[in-house]
């Protein structure tokens, strides 16, 4: 337990609070597992991004306020978003404290980075049988660099497919575009419906030409749209973020 | 030439109408797009060829007034005569100032975007001169009567049988024919009598030297040469961010430029003007057009560095779906979206809306502009110039209440969670877009924040 010392903020972002209860249980049980010392400051609420994407930036003085008092304390702060991530490292200000605001962005980690970069753990004891497709946020990977990008001219690597590699059972389904957007995009799925949902049916067919049983991912926001569409054409592939395979020890899940 | 001007979500629904179209669009500049990644990474040194390009384009927008002056001063030692025009009506009477000075009613025009973001041709035809597109996509969108729906391929949103239909129409060919080989060449005699009888020729400037005084010209077609070659009088627009310091870094721009745009390591045609021939006139216009404020704005002044290469519309996922009509403006795609509000705020607040800001469009940039980071600036400067609708206002500032108070969010959650369980209804309707073609996550009972309190407190 040699990263007991550390004191590690889970942020849960709102819409995985309300709705994927699962994938943070999932997520604080996994950094337990790795030894990590874990708190849930329970005044948090979102990262902001809803209203700095769609041009609101001005309004997110409050957000930043409560997640700097909530997570201002701890040494690190993870979350299973890089999304909420990116836009915290890139985008959060608390009016009057510049510093402070630079060393929370300074120390905010999308999960699976943590993991692989910060406990440097690339291997992680879980079982989980089937066939799956990685879908690559692109926030995590072009924002945070989660993984190599498909349109530089340079060494691939990937974190997620590093520790999905090593997870017993798993067989990793080749993608036709492995870094192609799934249309999520915040305000932008309801604001330019047409193109998000395109966007999004395209992402899930190409899984499902491939064969997988299930979409992960390491950003819950991308998930939640492919499953909506998924569900609405009544498939049988089904979403699990990266967290609740890593976590799943057992034989089988679902 | 303009159509409709419909927002960027409305005529994506509109263009998403029909899937098979839409999947087709999407795979067809997808290709392109893969096209450009394998030849781009036959390249080692491919990423410090866009660092340089980058930086080189960065000097250049530091040093605009010298090296325009100095190109000015070349290019009038070469015999050529340079024109100023602050705008685009400036720049549409110059140019017809010089035909009029010579008489000529009928003008040949190879691919020039400036002239597009110019209006010019309507502006040419309204005054009586007959202006012929010579660029085959251009001159394909041309008969039609639209705009082009890309900077590099005007006539990618067209099929084989569109083509042909439209040649029936006006070039004469047999009806129903698909053949490329046979239309193509339908257009090619079409235009080498054009080519032959015009005594004027407009085109475009990719990259102007400062050093020299003379501009390159690329093309696949060879029709500006055509053009310039058989004309008397060789008018050439450019935006005045097309200059580049030196001969030399022509070496560095030329092998990004189509290796971006198509995947082809340079252009079938480079061409180098540099004076008139004999008995020839040679005209360079160099316009601002909103060049100089979008160069005051410190967020967005990099967006100048554009070579108009294509690669951002090529690579978006967006603008595949949804075609470049949808941005109703000259440029579309991802850069013309951080051009155009610079052009009319009021008229293209909705262009830096119509992304995912997914940064795709960033990483093939030939010259590195952060366009999905300035697409997000001007979200905030548009925000806050007012030009945003007011029920999009009224609730993002509703959901930063929410937000902003960690009890009224986990009220509200709680409320709004019964609700969708209780009676679904409520939000699956035909009011909520999500629901439209996408089921509503299922609502847990219970918040993390509420499992937490009871697990582990």
């Amino acid at each position: 337990m040699k990263y007991s010392h550390l004191k590690i903020g889970l942020f849960i972002p709102c819409y995985v609070d309300q709705f994927y209860p699962q994938v943070g249980i999932a997520t604080l049980e996994l950094l337990e597992k790795l030894g990590c010392n874990v708190g849930f400051p329970l005044n948090q609420t979102c990262c902001g991004q809803p209203m700095a994407n769609s041009g609101f930036e001005h309004l997110t003085n409050g957000c930043n306020t409560l997640f700097m008092n909530s997570f201002g304390e701890f040494d690190y702060i993870v979350s299973p978003s890089g999304s909420c991530v990116l836009h915290i490292k890139d985008h959060l200000k608390v009016e009057g404290k510049p510093t402070e605001s630079k060393e929370v962005r300074k120390k905010v980690y999308e999960l699976v980075e943590f993991i692989t970069d910060v406990l440097k753990i690339d291997f992680i004891q879980a079982d989980f049988p089937h066939r799956v497709g990685l879908h690559q946020g692109c926030h995590g990977q072009r924002g945070l660099h989660l993984a190599q990008m498909s349109e530089l001219n340079a060494e691939p690597f990937s974190k997620p497919e590093t520790l999905l590699r090593n997870v017993k059972g798993l067989e990793l389904v080749e993608l036709d575009r492995k870094d192609e957007c799934c249309g999520f995009g915040g305000t932008f799925c309801v604001s330019e419906e047409a193109v998000s949902v395109k966007m999004g049916k395209d992402r899930v067919a190409d899984h499902i030409r491939h064969d997988a049983e299930y979409i992960t991912g390491s950003d819950m926001s991308c998930l939640m749209h492919l499953e909506g569409i998924l569900r609405r054409k009544n498939s049988e592939v089904q979403v699990k973020h990266i967290a609740e395979i890593l976590n799943n020890a057992l034989p089988a899940l679902a | 030439m303009s159509k409709v001007t419909m927002d960027h979500a409305g005529a994506s629904d509109v263009f998403n109408a029909d899937e098979p179209y839409v999947n087709w669009h999407d795979e067809t500049l997808w290709f392109v797009r893969h096209k450009r990644d394998k030849s781009s990474k036959m390249l080692p040194e491919w990423e410090e060829l866009r660092t340089t390009a980058s930086s080189i384009k960065h000097y250049v927008l530091s040093h605009l007034d010298t090296l325009l002056e100095s190109f000015e001063a070349k290019a009038k030692e070469n015999g050529v005569h340079v024109h100023w025009a602050s705008n685009a009506a400036e720049h549409n009477e110059i140019v017809l100032g010089l035909l009029r000075k010579h008489k000529i009613d009928q003008m040949v025009k190879s691919k020039s975007m400036l002239t597009e973001e110019c209006h010019m041709n309507e502006f040419l035809i309204k005054n009586g001169i007959d202006v012929i597109d010579t660029d085959l996509g251009e001159r394909i969108v041309q008969l039609r009567n639209e705009p082009p729906s890309h900077i590099v391929l005007p006539a990618i949103h067209l099929k084989k049988q569109d083509i042909g239909d439209l040649f029936h129409e006006h070039l004469g060919t047999e009806a129903g024919a698909t053949d490329p080989q046979y239309l193509t060449e339908a257009a090619r005699q079409h235009l080498r009598d054009k080519f032959l009888t015009r005594r004027a020729a407009l085109t475009g400037v990719n990259f102007a030297i400062a050093e020299t005084g003379g501009f390159v010209v690329s093309t696949n077609e060879g029709n500006a040469d055509m053009g310039a070659h058989l004309a008397d009088i060789h008018i050439a627009c450019m935006g005045f961010e097309k200059i580049i310091p030196r001969q030399e870094h022509l070496g560095v721009f030329l092998r990004l430029l189509a290796r971006s745009a198509t995947g082809q390591p340079i252009t079938t045609y480079s061409s180098h003007f540099k004076k008139p021939r004999e008995g020839q006139e040679m005209h360079i216009v160099i316009v601002d057009n909103g060049r100089s404020t979008q160069l005051g704005r410190e967020d967005f002044r990099n967006s100048l560095k554009c070579i108009r290469c294509g690669a951002c519309m090529n690579t978006c996922p967006v603008y595949r779906r949804s075609g470049g009509h949808s941005y109703h403006n000259a440029v579309a795609g991802p850069i013309g979206s951080i051009l155009a509000p610079n052009l009319d705020m009021s008229k293209n607040a909705d262009l830096p809306f119509a992304s995912t800001l997914c940064g795709s469009c960033s990483n093939v940039c030939p010259v590195k502009i952060d366009i999905h980071d300035q697409l997000y600036k001007w979200r905030q400067v548009l925000v806050k110039a007012g030009h945003v609708p007011g029920g999009k206002k009224a609730g993002i500032t509703a959901m930063s209440t929410v937000l902003s108070q960690p009890r009224f969010y986990q009220w509200s959650g709680r409320i709004g969670r019964s609700v969708m369980r209780a009676v679904p209804f409520m939000v699956n309707n035909g009011l909520n877009p999500w629901y439209k073609q996408r089921e509503m996550p299922e609502p847990p009972k219970e918040s993390f924040r509420d499992w937490y309190v009871k697990n582990r407190k």
